[in-house]
């Protein structure tokens, strides 16, 4: 028995730097001061992207594996920040992010693969189609806003009619401006105005966001039905949605009409546009769109429904809105993460979608603490960091069993997290910037009698974070 | 800042009743079930013996998912909590059959016993001891798996006990995938009887080796009546032990109302673990079977029958034992139905599609009792 003792003191040392850097980065973005909060955003990219180009002794103090494992973390870290919204905060038991991921993954590979080789359909037919998808979302609400009580099926019925002729009039838009956009994009070869440089940047970040936009989409379609069914059976219903979506991208070329996504084979030449920067920056505004919807009154309404559904539905609160809600924007941040990922090394394989792999988010959300934002950002890192720290010790021992064995060990490892610790390893302790905002008291106002209940709502927001 | 809509009209416009709506829902309903019914139709009227061999094979297929089923839904009625592991029981189930019969030569113990024994009694006694281990080796796995990881969290959330659930799920699995256990790979699975079949086309005939089919015949063999004969029975058995033995009682008691039942002098730990036991090895029983009746197995083998023997559960209303054996036979239709006629990659979304339609409009499933107060 040789163990590489020395590499797993670097593995631990690399975790510890990495959770100390969160925690930097986060403390920072909770200075009152704004520019605090840029040099903070700024010096977090920066520690990064120095270490990752700047040559110290002959290579980078990152190699480019510790990038990979780096990108990917902050990719899972969107997923499981989604995840933890529906489960954590919401209390709804999905099995479904995964697939959600992948939905946003292979839509974004799609935009930039088919841009990329002179053919815009891809951007415009789900940029469209996302773009009136919501309007027609919102339209249909509006409508039913007029009744009350309208049963699911009729409504999913409505939404389902709406997404399908959108979908076909987007598709129609996307063939007829296709020839009129193509000498714009030129070819693989010869890369026109639209294919090179800034232009291309702008349309990755709109094909990240569109990646969102349309797993958000799907998500609403998916979630209004099963929403309304119990905690277990919504968790069998979105394991199955991972199942069916998985099987579409195994048969993408056969039964789904999208031949260069190679059914099973793996999607190949998807360009590489994820560079630390946007993975980076797609992390740090989710974390912080995450923070505000959460210390938002929508937040507390989300916090409330996982405490009690029946009181807070006798608080006025409507449940299965905030619970469609919650899943929405879940699902948002699961394909955006998908949309990094797919960038990053240029590949997708059905394999990495599998529903096996899809309990990764969940096992993360449960280590770093249900409803801890930091909790999951640390356990994103920590956890990639581990499995494959745990891999490169266990390869030299094992061999080509090693990842059967790191697969032996995390159940176990779970399990005994779960008898041990089950509110997970941080709890619900947040950091700096994730901590709930506690609004002092005016001192310079008379304190009126509501204005009181509102700080005492404040402090029982405090209260109920754990 | 958007204003609410009562504050910008003054005061609140009366909503009109959403059941008005109800008729798009229905009509969608009334859509899938006729395009589903001219379906079928349109497929039996076309080639009528093809027809019937695909509802062979889907009840074939149903049969084994109630016996894996009847466990999922025992077990969810008395402690509330989807086994996961239980897919991967019945895996295990599959693989101790599959050593018995290759390493030990289990299945013909008679015969080296008593030398004059005729073969039929040979193969009867052999493959049912076999049948046994597997079970016996469940149902212990079974209880080692519930002492060890669920019964210290029957007071935590029971999400806590789900995760735990997948936990064991994934151990079993992947330790079962080691080289020194059951290795990754799939293994061809040996009988422990030779396989006979017949074929109807104007009168059962025996189909001999290397004899082709007429056409226009519908074949079965004897895994089929080997595996609806075991399923019936264990049905019949489950029926009588639930209803008229004591420890039943105690089920129903405890499932109905654990602290009530345990002032009533029930050992409710005792039950549970009954409860698993019995379950396990039902799926024991169902994993021999499925790898008698599909040949091949691997240690991912009971993922996607034990999810899919849960959603028969959930289909025929959960803790009911006649729902999970109908909601076994229609997720087995369903499914074969679907690799005939659509194609075979969409069969686990056709199934899910089921589960998801039929809990919109029966919340608790075909027999489920419709549930007052959520818990």
């Amino acid at each position: 028995m040789d163990i590489n003792i020395g590499f797993l003191v670097v593995s631990i040392l690399k975790i510890v730097a990495i959770m100390a850097w969160i925690y930097g980065v986060v403390r920072a973005l909770g200075h009152p001061s704004k520019w605090v909060k840029l040099a903070g955003l700024v010096g977090g990219w920066g520690i990064v992207q120095i270490a990752l180009s700047v040559p110290i002794g002959g290579s980078p103090a990152l190699s480019d594996f510790d990038s990979g494992l780096l990108f990917q973390a902050c990719a899972i870290a969107m997923v499981s920040l989604g995840l933890n919204l529906i489960y954590g905060f919401n209390g709804q038991f999905s099995l479904g992010q995964w697939g959600f991921y992948g939905i946003g993954a292979y839509t974004a590979a799609d935009i930039t693969y088919r841009w990329t080789n002179g053919d815009s359909k891809g951007l415009v037919v789900v940029g469209i189609g996302c773009t009136l998808g919501a309007l027609m979302i919102l339209g249909i609400q509006r409508f039913l806003g007029r009744y009350q009580g309208v049963p699911v099926l009729s409504a999913f019925t409505l939404y389902l009619i709406g997404s399908t002729a959108v979908g076909a009039f987007a598709t129609a838009v996307g063939y007829w401006s296709n020839p009129i956009l193509a000498p714009l994009l030129g070819s693989p070869d010869a890369p026109g105005v639209l294919t090179r440089g800034f232009p291309l940047q702008v349309v990755y970040l709109l094909a990240v966001l569109l990646a969102g936009a349309f797993a958000a989409e799907v998500s609403f379609l998916f979630g209004l039905p099963v929403l309304t069914l119990g905690s277990d059976y919504f968790g069998i219903a979105t394991l199955g949605f991972t199942i069916v979506v998985n099987t579409l991208m195994i048969n993408s070329d056969t039964i789904l009409p999208f031949p260069e996504m190679k059914g099973g084979r793996g999607m190949i030449g998807i360009p590489k546009l994820t560079t630390w920067f946007w993975a980076f920056a797609f992390l740090m505004a989710i974390v912080v769109v995450m923070r505000n919807i959460i210390h938002s009154s929508t937040g507390r309404a989300i916090m409330s429904v996982r405490e009690d559904e029946t009181a807070s539905k006798v608080m006025g609160i409507e449940i299965a809105n905030y619970k469609l809600l919650s899943f929405v924007i879940g699902s948002f941040f699961a394909g955006v993460g998908g949309g990094v990922y797919a960038h990053f090394i240029g590949f997708l394989s059905p394999g990495t979608f599998d529903f096996l792999v899809g309990f990764n988010p969940l096992i993360i959300v449960v280590f770093g603490g249900l409803g801890s934002m930091t909790g999951t950002l640390a356990a994103s890192f920590g956890w990639i960091f581990f499995l494959e720290g745990l891999l490169r010790v266990l390869l030299g021992q094992l061999g080509t069993e090693a990842p059967t064995w790191r697969f032996v060990l995390y159940p176990i490892a779970l399990l005994l997290l779960m008898l041990l610790r089950p509110k997970g390893l941080l709890g619900s302790v947040e950091w700096g910037f994730l901590k709930t905002v506690v609004v002092p008291v005016r001192k310079h106002e008379p304190v009126k009698a509501d204005s009181r209940s509102v700080d005492s709502g404040e402090k029982i927001g405090v209260d109920q974070s754990g | 800042m958007e204003v609410s809509p009562s504050a910008r009209q003054g005061a609140p416009r009366a909503r009109r009743p959403g059941k008005r709506l109800a008729w798009i829902g229905q009509g969608l309903l009334l859509l899938i079930a006729v395009a589903a019914v001219v379906l079928l139709v349109h497929d039996f009227i076309q080639n009528p013996s093809l027809f019937v061999q695909i509802i062979i094979s889907g009840l074939q297929l149903g049969f084994v998912y109630a016996l894996i089923a009847l466990g999922y839904t025992m077990v969810y009625g008395i402690v509330k909590l989807i086994n996961f592991a239980h897919g991967d029981v019945f895996m295990v189930g599959s693989f101790v059959s599959f050593y018995a019969v290759t390493r030990f030569q289990l299945h013909v113990w008679p015969a080296a016993v008593f030398h004059d024994m005729p073969h039929m009694w040979v193969v009867v006694i052999g493959s049912s001891s076999v049948v046994l281990l597997s079970m016996v080796v469940c149902a212990i796995m079974a209880v080692v798996i519930e002492r060890a990881a669920y019964k210290p969290l029957r007071n935590a959330p029971r999400i806590a006990a789900l995760i735990t659930a997948i936990g064991v799920s994934f151990f079993l699995e992947f330790f079962g995938a080691l080289s020194f256990v059951f290795s990754p790979r799939f293994i061809p699975y040996q009988r422990p009887f030779d396989v006979v079949t017949w074929y109807f086309s104007k009168g059962f005939h025996r189909l001999q080796p290397g004899q082709t089919m007429p056409d226009n015949s519908v074949t079965f063999s004897n895994i089929f009546l080997l595996i609806i004969g075991a399923s019936i029975l264990v049905q019949i058995l489950l029926q009588f032990l639930v209803r008229n033995t004591k420890m039943g009682k105690a089920m129903r008691a405890a499932s109905f109302d654990k602290p009530t039942a345990r002032l009533m002098g029930i050992n409710v730990d005792q039950v549970i673990s009954f409860t698993f036991a019995v379950g396990a090895a039902f799926a024991g029983l169902g994993g021999v079977l499925y790898a008698i009746a599909y040949s091949s197995i691997w240690t991912q083998l009971g993922i996607l029958p034990g999810l899919k023997a849960f959603v028969a559960a959930v289909l025929g209303g959960i803790g009911s034992i006649p729902g999970a054996f109908v909601g076994a036979l229609i997720m087995g239709q369903a499914e074969a139905l679907t690799m005939g006629y659509i194609s075979t990659p969409m069969r686990d979304a056709v199934a899910f599609a089921i589960l998801i339609l039929v809990l919109l409009v029966r919340p608790t499933g075909i027999f489920g009792e419709p549930e007052g107060e959520k818990a």
